[in-house]
């Protein structure tokens, strides 16, 4: 069947099945292969997108589910402010080593900024721990975080 | 020559500077004229930007910043203007030294090849690019020098970019690496400072390109089923369901395997659920863990080939004040690295594509024109970023999966396990058996120690040339050296393959199992001798050792008392060329959960090249050994691999994250590893915190419920 998805602003037609997992229009149908496969499960975050601004993971999510929503994907999250800031402290503190996880990473600590933009380690322990990283890179993200909202903090003083 | 290399050298109008990496591990050979064989280029070109082709994958351990700092070190250039290519993959040219000439990244070894050849290949460059300059100026070069990509005349205030130099450049005689001066420490720019990785920007926008994001025109997308029980092989497959789901192409039968070809892996993963698979399971249908490590045990109980012999062990253990013995065990790991294994193929009558992120391209070439009988000239690979390594993508085996399925698809297909697949059929950390036995002195000192290990030597499948005498360095890396004066010691090795089940590098090779195992048994050592663990080890530790652990022991607050239920532990460390030593604090739970609160880790790893990575890497490899020791375990039952997916084989999460403390000890020694270092010291670290917190010894990986207090 075909399904119409509004991914990053633009407008998609697919044929899919309705139960084709998110993931897999993203990657395979659409060619956006920034957002990355790890588990199928929802068990380790790899794949975390927006769906109207919120974090979900497209492994587990029905294509046929957000028909009409606005999925946003790591390749524009840099357009949101806190994607933007997420980003750039990722770069500043060095965060990514393989990198595999990292625009799972961006995405849920994305989303935890744009409604929370002062968390406390409680905060990032909680919207973090659904994204593993296996390069160890825990350390940086919390610091990469923390680094984003001040500069998100700063941006909204001037 | 490959076509990639042979582009790079010919352009024209720069300067090409090959150079050699040195063939082998061990004393430096003296240069020999007719044995020079270039394995590595620098190409400086008219805009003076410099590419560097390396031999070495990018995994997220900084090794595409790291060697060219070396190089930009020494050519007098910014970091910013010298640019990285993976090497085609071709053993002649790009063998890695300290692997015996292999192509591949792995062993903690980057840094510790290139320190000199890539320093002296930088040096070599910026003397003909001076004496160009100097020529042209007709100047003494001594009155010239380099700085910033140009040559500078201070006397006349003239300057010339290597842009407007390298042509000339170029005519000159190449002088010998050996007979170039490089600079000393303290004149380091680069070396030693925090340089900014250069892989990052890709890995923060998603436009980073790993094995899994190849994109060929044409490209189906395919998933497989392999034999659950390792020797099984296909029976039959209904696949009546699967052709109907929409998107599926093509069903695809293996020996010992089936895949499902679909326009994407949606359609490839309901595809594969679809089908009905009956199996032949072959001679290791009824295989269960217990039985593997029961016949590991009976092979531990004969004599193995001797990696190390000092004194006599007989006869000082015989006159020991005290007799301490133990038998521990490590158990089989999975890899999980997030990336999971995956390739595409295109393969065309006459010739062979490959796309896949691999640490030995070279391996991946050969292993394709073996399964399609091409010359291995036809085969190409182009290698992507490593979704993490860890030592998995030192096997082919899954690109070889992709290879056959190739040869049954018509057009590219990209071949992609799912997660269950990846952890089922990975090749395992080796199990390992190891009996202890060992003599104290009246005052608790160890004369007389004994270890005997027992396991899967992975070198004497991967590089045979290796395993000489029933041994191999890695295996008994950590084990025949450890970093205290035993006068009497005996460390025996008996190499025992599992059945039904595959090893293969892990991070931390050798060490991980060994460093584990011995500094567990010297915690047991001073329990039993009644000292503390930091003195007892300090006493007879060799000096790098030595600064070590009393850096740890002092950063941590060594002996401040701590609540109930926590626990202080340490561990120390020789491997890879580096040392360190790590003090674990844990916390564990009457009912024996344990968390761990904050590790301190002192490294001394030679001269840093990148202070940033090497904490980077401090703190990767202790998430990756932490998750290992605390969860996890691959077990067999029926022949089967029993766990799935990151549910049941747990990794770390950022809640559980430890405070990681990291100190540098600045080092005039030989550069060491750092990759994999950490991963080993970490768990006994960890496990004598626990006993420390506990009075609980774990002897036996991983933790899992082990900890409740006695």
């Amino acid at each position: 069947m075909a399904y119409q998805l509004k991914v990053n602003g633009s407008v998609h037609n697919v044929d899919v099945d309705g139960d084709t997992p998110l993931l897999w229009v993203l990657r395979d149908v659409l060619g956006m292969t920034g957002t990355k496969f790890g588990c199928g499960m929802a068990l380790c975050g790899a794949c975390t997108v927006h769906l109207d601004g919120a974090p979900i993971r497209s492994c587990i999510t029905p294509v046929e589910s957000v028909a009409g929503k606005a999925v946003t994907t790591i390749e524009a999250v840099g357009k949101t402010p806190a994607g933007r800031e997420i980003q750039s402290a990722w770069l500043a503190r060095e965060v990514p080593q393989c990198g595999y996880c990292q625009s799972g990473q961006i995405m849920s600590a994305s989303a935890l900024l744009a409604t929370n933009p002062k968390p406390s380690d409680a905060d990032i322990d909680q919207a973090m721990a659904g994204n593993i990283c296996r390069c160890g890179t825990y350390v940086r993200i919390r610091e990469g975080i923390k680094h984003a909202a001040q500069s998100l903090a700063k941006r909204k003083q001037s | 020559m490959n076509t990639t290399r042979r582009r790079f050298l010919q352009s024209s109008g720069a300067l090409v500077i090959a150079f050699n990496l040195p063939a082998a591990i061990g004393p430096a050979s003296a240069a020999d004229d007719k044995s020079f064989a270039p394995n590595a280029y620098i190409r400086i070109d008219a805009n003076g930007r410099v590419t560097m082709i390396v031999a070495y994958v990018e995994m997220g351990q900084g090794t595409y910043t790291s060697i060219p700092m070396l190089i930009a070190e020494e050519l007098e250039v910014p970091l910013s203007s010298v640019r990285v290519e993976h090497a085609p993959p071709d053993e002649r040219y790009y063998g890695n030294p300290l692997l015996g000439g292999i192509q591949a990244t792995g062993n903690s070894n980057a840094v510790r090849g290139a320190w000199e050849p890539m320093r002296r290949a930088g040096a070599v460059a910026r003397t003909m690019l001076v004496q160009a300059a100097a020529q042209r100026w007709k100047v003494d070069p001594a009155s010239c020098r380099a700085e910033k990509g140009a040559v500078i005349h201070a006397a006349s205030g003239r300057r010339l970019r290597y842009g407007a130099l390298v042509a000339d450049a170029a005519k000159l005689p190449v002088p010998k690496p050996d007979s170039v001066t490089l600079k000393p420490r303290e004149q380091f720019k680069l070396i030693g400072t925090p340089a900014k990785r250069l892989d990052i920007a890709g890995k923060v926008n998603g436009t980073a390109q790993y094995g899994i994001d190849a994109k060929v025109h044409g490209m189906k997308v395919a998933t497989i089923a392999i034999s659950p029980v390792s020797g099984g092989k296909l029976r039959s497959v209904d696949d009546a369901a699967a052709k109907s789901v929409k998107g599926v192409r093509q069903i695809v039968r293996l020996d010992d395997a089936v895949a499902v070809v679909a326009d994407h892996m949606g359609a490839a993963k309901k595809g594969l659920a679809a089908l009905k698979i009956e199996w032949d399971d072959g001679p290791n249908a009824r295989l269960s863990t217990a039985d593997i490590l029961r016949d590991m045990e009976a092979a531990s109980s004969g004599s193995g080939a001797i990696a190390r012999q000092e004194g006599d062990f007989g006869k000082a253990i015989a006159g020991a004040a005290k007799r301490v013995e133990a038998v521990y065990g490590v158990p089989f790991f999975a890899h999980a690295t997030m990336e999971p294994m995956n390739a595409t193929v295109h393969l065309r009558k006459d010739s062979c594509e490959i796309w896949t992120g691999t640490q030995v391209m070279a391996r991946v070439q050969a292993a394709a024109a073996k399964v399609t009988g091409l010359p291995p000239e036809k085969v190409t690979v182009h290698n992507h970023l490593l979704g993490g390594g860890f030592g998995r993508r030192l096997e082919v085996d899954g690109v070889v999966r992709a290879v056959q399925l190739a040869m049954q698809v018509d057009g590219p297909v990209k071949l992609v396990y799912t997660r269950e697949t990846d952890v089922q059929h990975d090749m395992y950390k080796p199990a390992f058996h190891d009996r202890f036995a060992a003599g104290l002195d009246a005052q608790g000192t160890p004369v007389a120690w004994s270890h005997r290990l027992t396991g899967s030597s992975v070198i004497a499948r991967w590089a045979p040339p290796f395993f000489q005498k029933g041994l191999d360095g890695d295996t008994v890396e950590g084990a025949a050296e450890t970093p205290y004066a035993f006068p009497n010691m005996l460390v025996e090795y008996v190499q025992h393959e599992p059945r039904g089940i595959a090893t293969a590098f892990w991070r931390g090779v050798g060490p991980v199992h060994n460093v584990f195992v011995v500094e567990s048994f010297m915690d047991e050592l001073a329990a039993a001798a009644g000292k503390d663990p930091v003195a007892y080890r300090r006493a007879i530790a060799d000096p790098r050792a030595k600064a070590v652990l009393e850096l740890a022991a002092s950063k941590a607050g060594w002996g401040r008392p701590l609540p109930k239920g926590v626990g202080r532990g340490i561990a120390v460390q020789s491997a890879f060329g580096s040392y360190q030593a790590q003090v674990a604090e844990v916390e564990v739970s009457p009912k024996g959960e344990v968390s761990v609160r904050r590790i301190v880790c002192a490294v001394d790893c030679g001269p840093v090249v990148n202070p940033d990575t090497v904490r980077a890497q401090m703190q990767s490899g202790i998430v990756y050994g932490l998750s290992a020791a605390l969860f996890d375990e691959i077990t067999l039952k029926d022949g089967r691999v029993e766990q799935t997916n990151f549910g049941d084989y747990r990794v770390l999460r950022i809640n559980e994250m430890p405070q990681v403390d990291v100190h540098i000890v600045d080092s005039t020694a030989a550069p060491g590893g750092i990759g994999e270092t950490a991963t080993a010291c970490v768990m006994p670290a960890l496990t004598n915190a626990i006993f420390a917190a506990t009075g609980k010894r774990i002897r036996r990986l991983p933790v899992g419920e082990q900890a409740v207090p006695t």
